[in-house]
């Protein structure tokens, strides 16, 4: 298990450091300039210049990635190009603390009921009951999120009054608060996630009930409910776990629809500003964290498959 | 005797689409205490479905159409599943037929045995903890608190099956339903496996069912049997007197197609006795007799009504319109097998367009050689008396094939413990040498870890071996298959064990041997190629209407002839068959054994042939090699190793092998403990860890020598080559009963002579 991980960890920094790489020089190929960008067209020859030098843009390309690697890593994660040069790190940070509180709510929502739901269909393959659930899932996939989202304003907010139209962050909310302004993003967040894992939990209980062990333990007496939640679900799980870790990269770093849907501010909101000014510090770390958050549910993944399947943890 | 439990009049149907059709139709049986009771039958003859519905278990889409199943007195053919939990697991229990599967991967043994007291006898968690140790040990299983913590996958497939008989006996059931437990075990772990069951259900005093397509196991295990085919009961009896005198023609015809049941290779002229056609499926089983369409003894009236179920004398049943005229002997209801190939009447019309070995012309291998000559034509078991030519030592141009000093070892562990030097060496096969002579059969048996499948795939190419040569007809070949010249690839080919596997399900059965004609004969035109295909589907006795069906389409017994139509496909010399009949039943593996003994005289072409199963080994193989933790332990013609199994482990195995005859019990050797692993050898022989008949130190510390016993029959042991003969023919010795008139070069010595021994037995 440790060489295991000691594994795992090592290739999430090699993955970080590669994707700062790839992005960093895409970032290059971007279309505009830094310095027009942020001082507008009007700007001087001279003040651009000096723009230009105060932030490093004229040093090579991979000298500047460099000094921001080496600056990322010793806690310096530069400062924002935008007016006002605020630090990065505290921006950052703030706003993945809004991304993630919207995220852990999205899970919650969601993961039970759908595993739930994927087990009653499995439970009843072919009735009427697995059909609606199937319909019911695969019909929200398929619906994008700001048409989810606007129809979830104007029938719960601006309709029944329940929740707010908008999900701003005022000062001094308390938990409450942040239930009544997150619920309505993580419906639509949840719908997204619903259609896959209830359709993967279902296919794996199906895979499962016709293993041979089910019936072993049926023949052992054992009450139905012991035998789909002790000895099914524990192998039928494993494929649905995968699933909801990949869905954790996304909803780190994916809500840029919803977040703007809801005028939300989150990390993926900053990720586009930046990527639209050439903000290169700001792109960086944003891309640094939802890489981070992403690889590291990958390898909680993992430990749970491992954890969970005895032959990965002995071999 | 106290009935246990009695099936009356049980049929059981299915939903297959929209129509109910019945599986089991009318099945009475009973289960009394302290008795095992088998029950025969072929694939669809329904008898998992019998074991099962006796426990009242049924699959969602099945029901009982009629009849009634007491147990002790009370029906349970009316209650619903959620009434039959309290007693399943408690007073029924199934035993179930891969553990492997039949075990829940992500829970460990302990807990899974444990749950089965907590669940019926109220135990608390600790209590049933030590439970699950105590059957354990019960089980034999060494350090059994050790094993509780292991998951299944980490244990030997005979500690599986004992881990699911100490689940199923946890409770002191009353009945025990075994769904044929021995089937995917070694033949000596089965036979330990075997005695243990009948241990403990008499020490339990419970019923038990023992489900099994294998009548020789049953033979081994049970006092009473039921034969079953197509969903009825044809034949009921106390085991001695099914096996002396069997009375339906269908039990008559399964037990006369055994190759055990004929002497070992006596020549190219025997072929089993074959029940012609094959099994009707659900909805093809007639209301008159189900088995009229293929008995030899068919009447009028056997196609009209269903013969009844009937009482013959000593409470036998029997379900045949003319069970007292094969009791009285008046007729015979054995097919007779010519002894010449079927279709033999008259020229083979293609025999021209398509010459096979069977011509003199030999073919060149690679071009730049010169055909060498060949310097007779090779008979076939043309004595029975000693061993002929041909099993001589690999005369250089007879040999089709020769391996010298193979051997494979695999690393095991990934890059980093290949780094540390972690990873350890699998010694797979161990400077093996084997030759196979033109138109003769080499067989090749062996348990799991003794290296032969290793060494097939060492052949065919799909492994490289370590070192040591492979010489196909004379010229070295390279080992990896990418590198062999197609000629080579012609010349060898490959039939394995699962045809379901064999076949590319979505290529019909033309399109699959049309290209494996091809890609011998690329300069066929299309129509030559549909010609070939269809003397080759004549060839293996299958009708020209199969060749647009897919495998889908084709039984096992049909998918497994196009397999070897395909191998034939390209003329070769050698044909390498992996376990070829296994998968099959034994009324298919008839056919197919006859088939290759036809083809084997009609070709030219020699075989390996790989096997567990001895007794199939010994029917078509001329010359056997024995082969344990990829060392070569014995070597000689197969009337010889079968008849005088000299190695310590050849002994044990041929003495392991279940006989259909239950007064000769073949013999009571039984190996202790498991195989050893094969990354962690036993210093000296590899078998000194479990030999019954250990000697020493010397064992333990000196590889032993090969010696030779003569007529090219080699022992790898440490023990004088005369004692191990002379311990062969002690009228002690089981197995030298039944010997024949079978004799050793060896035993013909004036010393062994004088002792009175040595010659004929």
């Amino acid at each position: 298990m440790t060489p295991f991980l000691i594994r795992r960890v090592i290739l999430l920094a090699v993955t970080m450091i590669f994707t700062s790489a790839l992005i960093f020089g895409l970032t290059q190929i971007l279309p505009g300039d830094v310095a027009r960008l942020q001082l507008g067209r009007e700007a001087s020859q001279v003040s651009l210049d000096a723009f230009r030098e105060r932030y490093g843009l004229n040093d090579p390309v991979p000298m500047q990635y460099v000094n921001w690697l080496g600056g990322f890593l010793s806690g310096d994660w530069g400062v924002s190009y935008s007016a006002g040069n605020p630090a990065v790190r505290p921006l950052v940070i703030d706003r993945l603390g809004n991304t993630l509180r919207l995220a852990v709510y999205t899970l919650i929502l969601s993961i039970p009921l759908s595993v739930v739901l994927g087990v009653i269909s499995a439970l009843r393959e072919g009735s009427w009951l697995d059909n609606l659930i199937s319909l019911v899932s695969l019909s929200v996939v398929g619906l994008p999120e700001f048409v989810t989202g606007i129809v979830l304003i104007n029938v719960l907010a601006l309709g029944l009054g329940w929740f707010p139209p908008t999900s701003l962050i005022m000062r001094d909310m308390v938990f409450g608060d942040w239930i009544r302004i997150l619920t309505l993003p993580a419906i639509t967040a949840s719908f997204v996630l619903l259609g896959y894992v209830v359709r993967m939990t279902r296919a794996g209980v199906l895979e499962e009930l016709k293993q041979p062990y089910v019936r072993t333990a049926a023949l052992k007496g054992l009450p139905a409910r012991v035998v789909i939640f002790k000895h099914v679900l524990r192998n039928a799980l494993m494929p649905t776990i995968t699933v909801i870790a990949l869905s954790v990269g996304w909803l780190i770093g994916g809500l840029i629809v919803i977040e703007n849907v809801f005028s939300y501010p989150g990390l993926g909101a900053l990720m586009v500003d930046a990527v639209g000014q050439k903000n290169i510090p700001l792109l960086q770390a944003c891309v640094m964290v939802v890489i981070f958050f992403f690889a590291v549910a990958n390898l909680i993944a993992d430990v749970l498959y491992a954890l969970l399947n005895p032959r990965i943890r002995l071999g | 005797m106290t009935a246990v439990l009695e099936a009356r009049e049980l049929s059981v149907q299915y939903k297959i689409g929209r129509d109910w059709l019945t599986v089991l139709n009318n099945i009475s049986l009973t289960l009394h205490a302290d008795e095992i009771h088998g029950l025969v039958g072929e694939s669809g003859s329904g008898k998992t479905t019998l074991g099962l519905s006796l426990m009242r278990y049924l699959d969602a889409n099945a029901r009982i159409a009629g009849g009634q199943i007491l147990l002790d007195g009370d029906d349970l053919a009316p209650r619903t599943p959620a009434q039959m939990r309290p007693i399943w697991g408690s007073k029924l229990a199934y035993v179930p037929q891969n553990p492997l599967a039949a075990l829940n991967p992500s829970y460990t043994v302990g807990e899974q045995i444990a749950e089965i007291p907590r669940q019926h006898m109220g135990m608390n968690r600790p209590d049933a903890a030590r439970r699950a140790v105590e059957m354990l040990r019960r089980v034999k299983i060494a350090d059994p608190e050790v094993v509780a913590t292991r998951y299944p996958h980490q244990l030997s497939g005979g500690m599986r099956q004992r881990v699911a008989i100490a689940m199923a006996l946890v409770t002191e059931p009353r009945l025990l339903v075994l769904d044929e437990p021995t089937t995917a075990l070694d033949v000596t772990t089965q036979a330990v496996i075997l005695d243990l069951f009948r241990e403990l259900i008499h020490d339990n005093q419970a019923a038990a069912l023992y489900v099994s397509h294998d009548l020789a196991t049953i033979a081994q295990l049970c006092e009473r049997v039921t034969v079953l085919y197509a969903g009825e009961v044809v034949e009921s009896a106390l085991v001695r007197d099914l096996y002396k005198r069997p009375l339906h023609p269908y039990t008559i015809g399964l037990l006369a197609s055994r190759p055990s049941a004929h002497t070992a290779f006596v020549g190219n002229e025997t072929r089993l006795p074959v029940i012609p056609g094959v099994a009707p499926s659900l909805s093809e089983r007639s209301s008159a007799c189900t088995f009229a369409p293929r008995c030899p003894l068919a009447i009028e009236v056997c196609r009209t009504h269903k013969p009844p179920l009937e009482s013959a004398d000593d409470g036998r049943t029997v379900r045949c319109h003319r069970w007292k005229e094969v009791a009285a002997g008046t007729v015979n209801p054995l097919t007779p097998q010519p002894s010449l190939p079927q279709g033999g009447e008259g020229e083979d019309v293609n025999a021209e367009k398509f010459p096979t070995l069977a011509d003199d012309s030999q073919k060149p291998l690679v071009s730049e050689k010169p055909p060498s000559p060949l310097a007779t034509e090779i008979g076939v078991g043309s004595s029975q008396k000693s061993p002929s030519p041909l099993v001589g030592e690999g005369q250089g141009e007879r040999a089709v094939l020769h391996a010298t000093a193979l051997s494979k070892n695999f690393r095991e562990g990934g890059l980093f413990a290949r780094l540390t030097r972690r990873a350890r060496a699998v010694h797979a096969v161990d400077a093996v040498s084997l030759h196979v002579n033109r138109k003769s059969t080499l067989g090749l048996v062996g348990e799991s870890g003794s290296g032969k499948t290793t060494l097939a795939r060492l052949i065919v190419g799909l492994e490289s071996a370590d070192s040591g040569d492979i010489a196909l007809m004379g010229v070295d070949i390279p080992q990896p298959l990418d590198s062999r010249p197609a000629s080579a690839l012609a010349q060898l080919r490959l039939v394995i064990q699962n045809p379901n596997e064999a076949l590319n399900p979505y290529q019909t059965v033309g399109y699959g041997i049309g290209r494996a004609v091809q890609k011998a004969m690329p300069n066929l035109a299309a129509y030559e190629i549909r010609d070939r295909v269809l003397w080759l589907l004549d060839s293996v006795r299958l009708p020209a209407t199969l060749i647009d069906r897919l495998p889908s389409e084709l039984s096992g017994g049909e998918k497994q002839r196009v397999s070897i139509a395909r191998a034939f496909a390209a003329q070769p010399a050698l044909i390498l068959l992996d376990e070829p009949t296994s998968s099959l039943d034994v009324s298919v593996q008839a056919v197919i054994l006859n088939l290759l003994k036809d083809l084997r005289a009609e070709r030219g072409a020699s075989y390996l042939l790989i096997s567990h199963d001895l007794d199939v080994v010994a029917y078509l193989a001329e010359w056997m090699i024995v082969m344990y933790l990829g060392q070569m332990v014995e070597e000689g013609t197969s009337a010889h190793v079968t008849g005088f199994p000299s190695h310590p482990y050849t002994e044990a195995l041929v003495s392991a092998v279940p006989s259909a005859d239950p007064a000769a019990r073949r013999g009571s050797i039984r190996l202790e403990g498991e195989v050893p692993s094969a990354r962690d050898l036993p210093t000296g022989c590899r078998f000194h860890t479990r030999c019954p008949r250990y000697l020493g130190d010397i064992c333990k510390t000196h590889e032993p020598p090969l010696r030779d016993a003569g007529d090219g029959h080699k022992i790898r042991c440490h023990i004088p080559i005369e004692e191990l003969l002379h311990l062969q023919t002690s009228p002690l010795n089981p197995l030298s009963i039944g010997r024949g008139d079978l004799s050793h070069p060896k035993l013909d010595s004036p010393s062994l002579r004088e002792r009175g021994l040595g010659g004929e037995v």
